[in-house]
């Protein structure tokens, strides 16, 4: 029998057991890794939405008549608005300023008349701009209202309308345009940087600041069964905290994961090795829990929160913010998570991307065995 | 009293900027970051690569094909001229359209019986983006017809929309997230310098020391809460300098229903906070407390997504947070010019959850002493 190798496994056992007990006796890690999950994938999937629905709209009309009440009612039977009318302009304009309304609409009293004349009838549309991505949107639901009115109008009367060309839209892997779909598959990137960061920055932190760590370097464990200890139950609260957030997503949020399992579990895998190994890096460099904490919210959550193309489109950043999001582990996970979900197991994407995160995580690795100090100072 | 004090405050900000790497943290993570997502957080579509199928070689699908190019939106990065390479492009990510002219497009065009179809095809895996790329192909469409139309002597349609946009003409996200940025900032700053604080003390055992000083707990309560105050509203003064100055984004109105506005959003903050850290014994306790509430008060307060698409009852839920009420305030103020008058709605809630939170705050070091 091979005598070192067992000692060196039972030397393990015994670290992990320790990591256990203290996991047990401060919930707080079992916290982050299983409620915070469900937490935030309930916040995430009730709160966050893009989709703009019932927008309220005021409508002015200045002279009432059959054509401007057809046109007002292809607003009231749309479900993307709620129509207000307004008497007046001044009315409408200060109910914009107060926000009780997004958009104006406004029909003047001669549109009758244009309407049959040889100009097109102007219709002014006002549209909160205060929040760009959403006044875009409302705008591009007004202009479908607006073309849904003109064709019916022009078949009414057998007028030809006059459109030389028509756009014929096709959404793939989202044809529903669920926001939901593709920000909880996101999310759990978010939460599993989360788990593998910041609590392994945590714990490691705190035997620094208490001075136990030295008190196992003293010991005959190895540096690297001190940094495997630490990392197995971590690894393996983060792969917990993965798998409820893959069954929240398809059972309560109803996403279609269209992918293999096993794809899933084995990037997640990486990607978890990689949040893990930054995590070490951070409490290795930092050595105190206020400033790990701090830098591992900083260089890791916020980043997979708004440089991942979780949210914002990485595409449309310019180009040395663009550079920078290749430094970022989420990026590669947000990818093969939305793709897995939603368009199935596109090669081209996971092998890449899954190539670039076994990159990552060997290099956190390496640069954490080399920084760990191997004596007392 | 006020000497007692005076005395403690100093022994917070030596604590808070003596160690080099928790100065560090207070100072360098916050321009990083406002630079960083001032940049890469908008919703704006810039040079988004886009394939082009064409099966007609005329001149007007050439036309359209320019007027594609022309825009800063898109930018063409590949020519498909096979069925089949549709799918891999979009699978692959390597476009986010395709643009797809039929066989028949110049015929119909020139026939004028029925519309010419142009098929756009998006890789809808984040919907978002995908709708507003496809507003923007609509955009080229129609300018194409009314040129087309134009030069065709073809009649207009009856009707056409005129849409202006109020407050940001061009409707640029980047004037909605900046504004947004002071709020974050300031929020997840003092947060961190405030909870921290007493669990600190608490797992390092000096909090039992500060009680045996003559100290009362209204004493250690002002000594605590007024670092966080003074950190928030120059962090805060900082980002909005950076907002005006590096980001250009126009303050329109004026610095007194701003600064009313940022000093009751830290009050309330740090009232919050210090809940947070009478509640904490570990520093780990205390970090996550301040996670906790820090995400769901970014997500719920309107900054990334609208609280208007929220299902009601979420809805409800943000008038307890006051980041959503500073969010008003900031972009109030720096986009419509919002007045004191016209904010009184906002101020009021931060001022309750301020004063609810430091009472509920000052109960609970009281309770814990004795």
């Amino acid at each position: 029998m091979n005598h070192p190798n067992k000692e060196k496994y039972m030397r393990l056992q015994g670290l992990i057991i320790k990591e256990f007990l203290q996991i047990r006796r401060d919930p707080s890690s079992l916290g982050i890794a299983f409620a915070m999950p469900v937490f935030l994938l309930l916040l995430f999937g009730y709160g966050v939405s893009l989709d703009a629905k019932h927008v309220p709209v005021g409508i002015v009309l200045e002279k009432i008549s059959p054509e401007a009440r057809s046109f007002s009612a292809a607003f009231e039977h749309s479900e993307y608005f709620v129509s207000i009318h307004f008497a007046n302009m001044k009315l409408a304009q200060q109910a914009l300023e107060a926000r009780k309304i997004s958009a104006i609409i406004r029909l003047r009293s001669n549109f009758n008349r244009q309407l049959y004349s040889h100009e097109s009838a102007p219709i002014q549309v006002i549209v909160d701009g205060v929040d760009a991505n959403t006044a875009r949107l409302i705008s591009g639901y007004i202009q479908g209202t607006w073309n849904q009115w003109l064709t019916q109008f022009a078949a009414q009367r057998g007028i030809s309308l006059a459109q030389p060309i028509m756009l014929e839209q096709r959404i793939w892997y989202n044809s529903a345009v669920r926001s939901r779909n593709f920000l909880v598959p996101g999310l759990i990137a978010v939460i599993m940087t989360l788990i593998g960061a910041l609590l392994t920055a945590l714990v490691m932190a705190r035997e620094w600041e208490r001075g136990t760590l030295e008190a196992l370097i003293a010991t005959p464990v190895s540096v690297t069964e001190i940094l495997l200890g630490k990392l197995i139950p971590y690894y393996l609260l983060g792969m917990g905290g993965m798998l409820l957030s893959i069954a929240m997503a398809v059972f309560l949020f109803q996403v279609p994961l269209l992918g293999l399992l096993w794809v899933l579990l084995l990037t997640g895998t990486l990607f978890m090795l990689v949040a893990l190994g930054m995590g070490l890096v951070i409490s290795i460099a930092a050595k105190n829990q206020f400033v790990a904490g701090q830098i591992a919210i900083i260089i890791t959550f916020l980043p997979a929160f708004i440089m991942s193309g979780f949210i914002f489109d990485i595409d449309s950043m310019p180009p040395a913010i663009q550079s920078i999001t290749y430094l970022i582990a989420a990026r590669y996970f947000v990818a093969i998570l939305q793709t897995v979900f939603l368009a199935g197991n596109v090669w081209g994407i996971i092998i890449p991307n899954a190539l670039a995160l076994l990159f990552m995580a060997l290099f956190f690795f390496a640069l954490a065995l080399r920084r760990m100090p191997r004596r007392l100072e | 009293m006020w000497s007692r004090i005076y005395a403690l405050l100093i022994k917070e900000f030596l604590n808070l900027l003596k160690d080099k790497k928790s100065r560090f943290v207070l100072i360098g993570p916050p321009i990083f970051q406002l630079f960083v997502f001032g940049y890469a957080a908008t919703y704006d579509l810039n040079q988004v690569p886009i394939a082009i199928y064409n099966e007609d070689t005329s001149i007007a699908s050439r036309d359209l094909i320019a007027k594609f190019n022309g825009t800063p939106t898109f930018k063409e990065v590949l020519r498909i001229s096979h069925h089949e390479q549709i799918a891999p492009a979009l699978d692959n990510k390597d476009v986010l359209m395709v643009v797809h002219i039929g066989q028949h497009f110049s015929r119909d065009l020139l026939l004028a019986q029925h519309p010419a179809k142009v098929q756009i095809l998006l890789d809808g895996r984040n919907s978002n983006t995908a709708q507003i790329a496809l507003g923007y192909a609509q955009t080229v469409l129609s300018d194409f017809n009314i040129q087309w139309a134009k030069q065709h002597k073809l009649s207009l349609p009856p009707a056409k929309l005129e849409v202006r946009a109020w407050f940001n003409p061009n409707l640029e996200s980047r004037w909605f997230i900046v504004p947004g940025i002071v709020g974050l900032l300031t929020l997840v700053v003092t947060v961190i310098v405030t909870a921290l604080s007493v669990a600190r003390e608490r797992e390092q055992g000096t909090f039992d020391q500060l009680l045996v000083t003559p100290l009362s707990p209204l004493e250690i309560l002002i000594g605590k809460a007024i670092p966080g105050l003074v950190i928030g509203v120059i962090e805060s003064s900082f980002i909005i300098l950076m907002a005006v100055l590096w980001f250009k984004v126009p303050l329109v109105g004026s610095l007194v229903p701003l600064y009313i506005g940022i000093i009751l959003f830290v009050f309330a903050v740090i009232g919050i906070g210090l809940m947070i850290s009478s509640l904490a014994v570990t520093q780990q306790q205390g970090l996550l407390g301040a996670f906790l509430f820090i995400v769901p008060a970014v997500i719920l307060s309107g900054y990334a997504t609208p609280i208007a698409n929220m299902p009601p009852l979420v809805q409800d839920l943000t008038l307890i947070n006051p980041l959503r009420y500073f969010l008003i305030i900031l972009r109030g103020v720096f986009l419509e010019g919002l007045s004191v008058s016209q904010l009184l709605d906002q101020y009021w809630p931060m001022l309750l959850i301020g004063i609810l939170n430091l009472g509920m705050a000052g109960w609970l070091f009281r309770r814990r002493m004795y």
